[in-house]
Order: structure tokens, then C-alpha cells, then sequence
């Protein structure tokens, strides 16, 4: 197989596992579970200390 | 009492702050200095003359003086006060190498601001549209960077808080983006001649390709990324509520670090860039708008419950309107990225405005929000001097962006409609310098927009002066009961 050939098959393949890892993504972040520490994450700037 | 001095952390343990005060004064000062220079070289489009006919003060060298000023010393000292502080409260940990790292990371950007500026005057230059300085103020903001990544990252490893907040991702990409594009984009060869004369390591349609792959880049991840972990950490702060919903957050995250990377060539449409990469670019560029909507959701519903805190606190009024102008211009961008519209919007005023719509909108109006919270919390005042002020120079900011922008608009698309416009022979219609002369008008709104916006950050440095020197102190800060240590028995 020549380089040419090769990098088509690897651009394609990329692309794929890009999408895939995206869609990952989105199904962890937005899974029924995740939300109460979601609503926890987003008091952090709440959470202060004293300076 | 022995248990006033248990009140406090020990000293060791507190955050950083006298060198996020200096860089909070250096945004000031280089906002005043870049928008300052923006009315001078507007006042020169509209009136040449002023020129001067000395070269150090032609348009071609100011310019870069002006979008380094605004983007590099305002944005870049900007950036670096609120990430280094929001990282510190966030993770509940000092600062990675403590004050000297501060200091180290203060004096050594703003040197680099200088060298810079004073090379853009004095004619050195390597030609790169946002990337001019040579190589030797290169390799030395890329040390600075590096102690700069080196800071920040140390301080999430050491963090407290578990979890890193969402804020911290985007200035993380911010800071690695930009460490990459920069020395990418910079790579040059050196040749000698006592003015640091270079020559780019890549050449023709690849050299294009890297520095718009560079400047796009740097739109998107520092006047982006950066921006909005600043909008992620002051609105809540501002609106005294959570963000509207952290799951979405990251999925903004995400969508803009996926996408973001590949809309560079959308700066080269009809060049000698090959056609699939121009589609390329443009299509990412449309993509954009997804997460460009995303976060201005976010950023906005973040308020909802808590709207009436605009009549009330300028402050947070600039933060929002800051969003309001990220989803215009970020809307605006993906359709002047269609090669179509393109044709007609490209080389004119029209992308000047819409640069300009998310610079003095987006980047100049966050980071003012950010500033009137941020200055009374870093002197450990009660309150800002005056919001009658701050709202003074919202509306007077607002009012200057509406004319610069709409001037733009207008100057563009005739512009770009005058170039293309053909008499019945075939012949083109209009001279070049009938352009010109068409376009005079809008150039002198424009710098009265200019002078709106610079005179409104005038009385914010004022506003900010008096906060420091005439406002009481806060007192201590109460800590519940429970809070307290409690001897060991």
C-alpha cells in the first residue's frame, strides 16, 4: 500500500474517531446520572475561602 | 483572642494577589494605549495627513501597534489576571511558585508587550498579520509562556477542590493553544543584519495556510477560549447563582475544542489554497455555531431569576451585553465564512466590523465586566466608587459600537459592491480611489465611535482609581461559627 492510498484510509479513520469520541462525550456528559454532580461542579465558585 | 489569629490561613497558605493587582492595572493602562492608538490610525484613514509623513507614524507600522495593544496588552494582561485568580479560588490552592512566579509572569509578559511594540515602530517586523514580532521576542514570550503553563498547571494538580471547574478548561486550552500556534507559526531562520531579520521556515500556499491556521486559531482560543472562562466564573460571581447548566458547559467545552481548530482556511477563499481545504474551513466554520449559541445560552439563562441585578449593577450589565455581542459576532462569522458571501465581504471594512463587533463587544465589554467586580474584591473594598459611572461609560461604550460597527457595515458592503460593479462594456465602473473617497464618510464615524469607546474606558480607569483610593475598606470577612478550628481536647 503507497503512502497516498494510506493516508486516505487514515484521514477517513480520523474523522470516524473523532466523531465517535465526541458522541462519547456527549452520552457521559449528559447521562441521567451525572446530574446532581453537574449541579455540584457548578457551586465550586461558590465554595471560597478566606483571603 | 487566640482564635482571631486562627481566622485567617496561615500566610504561606493565602492566594496570590499583589501581582494579579499589577496585571489588573496593566489591562487598564494597555486598554487606554491600544484604543488610544485605534483613534489615531482611524483619524488617519479619514485623514491621511496626519501621517505625519515621518515613517515611524505611517498607518502600516501603528497598526500592528494597535492590535498587538489591544489583543496581546489588554487582552493578554486581561487573561492573565482573571485566570491566574479565578484558578487559585477555584481549585482553593496557591498559586504553582507562589508570588515570585507572579511577578516573573508580570514583568516578563509586559516586557514582551514592549519589545514588541517598539520593534512594530521602528520598522522591524516579519510580516505576520498578528504574529509580527521577530524571533528573538518570540523565543522569549515563549519562556514566559512556558512558566505561565508551568503555574497554571501546577496549580490544578495541587488543588483542594477535586473537581476542576469548568473555567479552568478553557483558559488550560487557551494557554496550550496558543503555546502551540505560536511557536508553529513563528518558526523562522534567522539571517543576521543587525535588526533581527528572519525568513519564515515554510513558504507560499503553506505558509498561508499555518499563519491563518495561527491567526483564526488565535481568535478562537485566545479572544475565545480565554474569554469565556473568564464569562464562566465572573456572571455567576456577578449574578450571585450558578452557571445555567454545568452539563452544557462542557459540552460548549468540547464543541469549540473540536471545531474550532479546522475554520482557518476560511481566511483564504479564492487563493491558491486547494478548493477542498477552503470547503473545509468553511464548513467548520458553520459548525461553530453550535457551540457559539451553547455557551451564549448558558452565559445569559445563567441570569434568569435574577435579572433586576442589571438596573442595578453596571458591572454585570457589561457582562451580559458581552455575551449578547459573542453570539452576534460568533453568528456573523460562520456566514462571512461562505465562500458566496465571502466574495463579497472579503478584503473590506465589512470584516473590520465584524472584528471589531466581537473585540470591543465580546473581549473589551467581558473583560470590563469582570474588572468592576474583580477590582473592588483584589483591594478589599466594599464596593465600586461609583455605578453611576460604570453605567456611564456602558452607554457611552454601546453607543461608540453601534457607530463603529454599523459605519462598517455600511463602508463594507458598498466597498465590496463598488469593486464588482461593471459598466455595460465591461469595463469595471469604479477607480480605486473612488472607493476610497465613497468610504470617508463612514471612516470619520467610525473614529467618533472610537473616541466613545476610549473616552467611556477614561472614566472606568477613573471609576477604578477612586475604588482603590477613596472607598472604605471591607471588613474582615465573617466566618460561620462552625467554620472556626476548634482546639483539640
Amino acid at each position: 500500500m503507497d503512502m497516498a492510498r494510506l493516508h486516505e484510509i487514515l484521514s477517513t479513520v480520523w474523522v470516524l474517531w473523532f466523531v465517535l469520541l465526541f458522541a462519547g462525550i456527549l452520552a457521559w456528559v449528559l447521562r441521567p446520572g451525572s446530574r446532581e454532580a453537574a449541579r455540584q461542579h457548578a457551586e465550586i465558585p461558590f465554595r471560597d475561602h478566606v483571603n | 483572642m487566640a482564635a482571631t489569629a486562627a481566622l485567617k490561613p496561615p500566610l504561606a497558605e493565602l492566594d496570590v494577589e499583589a501581582p494579579i493587582r499589577a496585571f489588573a492595572i496593566a489591562t487598564i493602562f494597555w486598554g487606554i494605549v491600544g484604543f488610544l492608538v485605534g483613534v489615531v490610525i482611524a483619524t488617519q484613514l479619514a485623514f491621511p495627513l496626519l501621517n505625519l509623513d515621518l515613517e515611524w507614524t505611517t498607518f502600516g507600522r501603528l497598526r500592528p501597534l494597535h492590535t498587538s495593544a489591544v489583543i496581546f496588552a489588554f487582552g493578554g494582561n486581561a487573561l492573565l489576571c482573571t485566570s491566574l485568580y479565578v484558578v487559585q479560588r477555584t481549585c482553593r490552592a496557591r498559586l504553582f511558585g507562589g508570588e515570585e512566579m507572579g511577578w516573573f509572569l508580570f514583568w516578563g509578559y509586559n516586557f514582551f508587550i514592549v519589545a514588541a511594540a517598539l520593534g512594530y515602530v521602528l520598522g522591524v517586523t516579519q510580516g505576520k498579520e498578528y504574529a509580527e514580532p521577530e524571533w528573538y521576542v518570540d523565543l522569549w514570550l515563549t519562556v514566559v509562556w512556558v512558566a505561565y503553563l508551568v503555574a497554571f498547571g501546577g496549580t490544578l494538580v495541587k488543588r483542594q477542590e477535586p473537581h476542576i471547574y469548568v473555567a479552568n478548561w478553557f483558559f488550560l486550552a487557551f494557554i496550550i493553544t496558543v503555546a502551540m500556534l505560536h511557536i508553529v507559526n513563528n518558526l523562522a531562520l534567522p539571517v543576521g543584519g543587525g535588526i533581527g531579520k528572519s525568513y519564515g521556515l515554510a513558504s507560499g500556499v503553506q505558509d498561508a495556510m499555518i499563519q491563518w491556521w495561527y491567526g483564526h486559531n488565535a481568535v478562537g482560543f485566545f479572544l475565545t477560549a480565554g474569554f469565556l472562562g473568564m464569562m464562566y466564573y465572573f456572571i455567576p460571581k456577578q449574578a450571585d447563582r450558578p452557571v445555567y447548566s454545568y452539563r452544557l458547559s462542557i459540552v460548549h467545552f468540547w464543541a469549540l475544542i473540536f471545531l474550532y481548530i479546522w475554520a482557518g482556511p476560511h481566511h483564504l477563499h479564492y487563493t491558491a489554497l486547494p478548493d477542498w481545504a477552503q470547503t473545509l474551513g468553511m464548513v467548520f466554520s458553520i459548525m461553530l455555531w453550535m457551540p457559539s449559541w451553547g455557551g451564549m445560552i448558558n452565559g445569559l439563562m445563567t441570569l434568569s431569576g435574577a435579572w433586576d441585578k442589571l438596573r442595578t449593577d453596571a458591572g454585570l450589565r457589561f457582562s451580559v451585553t458581552a455575551v449578547g455581542f459573542y453570539a452576534m459576532s460568533t453568528f456573523e462569522g460562520p456566514v462571512m465564512s461562505i465562500r458566496a458571501v465571502n466574495s463579497l465581504s472579503h478584503y473590506t471594512d465589512w470584516t473590520i466590523g465584524h472584528v471589531h463587533s466581537g473585540a470591543l463587544g465580546w473581549n473589551g465589554f467581558i473583560t470590563f465586566g469582570a474588572l468592576y467586580w474583580l477590582v473592588p474584591v483584589l483591594w478589599k473594598k466594599q464596593a465600586l466608587y461609583s455605578q453611576k459611572l460604570a453605567s456611564w461609560h456602558f452607554w457611552i461604550a454601546t453607543l461608540g459600537i453601534v457607530l463603529y460597527i454599523t459605519a462598517m457595515w455600511v463602508s463594507g458592503i458598498m466597498q465590496g459592491l463598488m469593486w464588482r460593479a461593471y459598466d455595460e462594456l465591461g469595463f469595471l465602473q469604479y477607480s480605486f480611489v473612488e472607493t476610497v473617497a465613497a468610504m470617508h464618510p463612514y471612516y470619520v464615524i467610525r473614529m467618533l465611535g472610537g473616541l466613545l469607546y476610549l473616552s467611556g474606558a477614561l472614566i472606568m480607569a477613573y471609576n477604578l482609581y477612586k475604588t482603590v483610593t477613596a472607598v472604605e475598606d471591607r471588613a474582615p470577612a465573617a466566618i460561620p461559627l462552625g467554620a472556626l478550628p476548634v482546639a483539640a481536647e
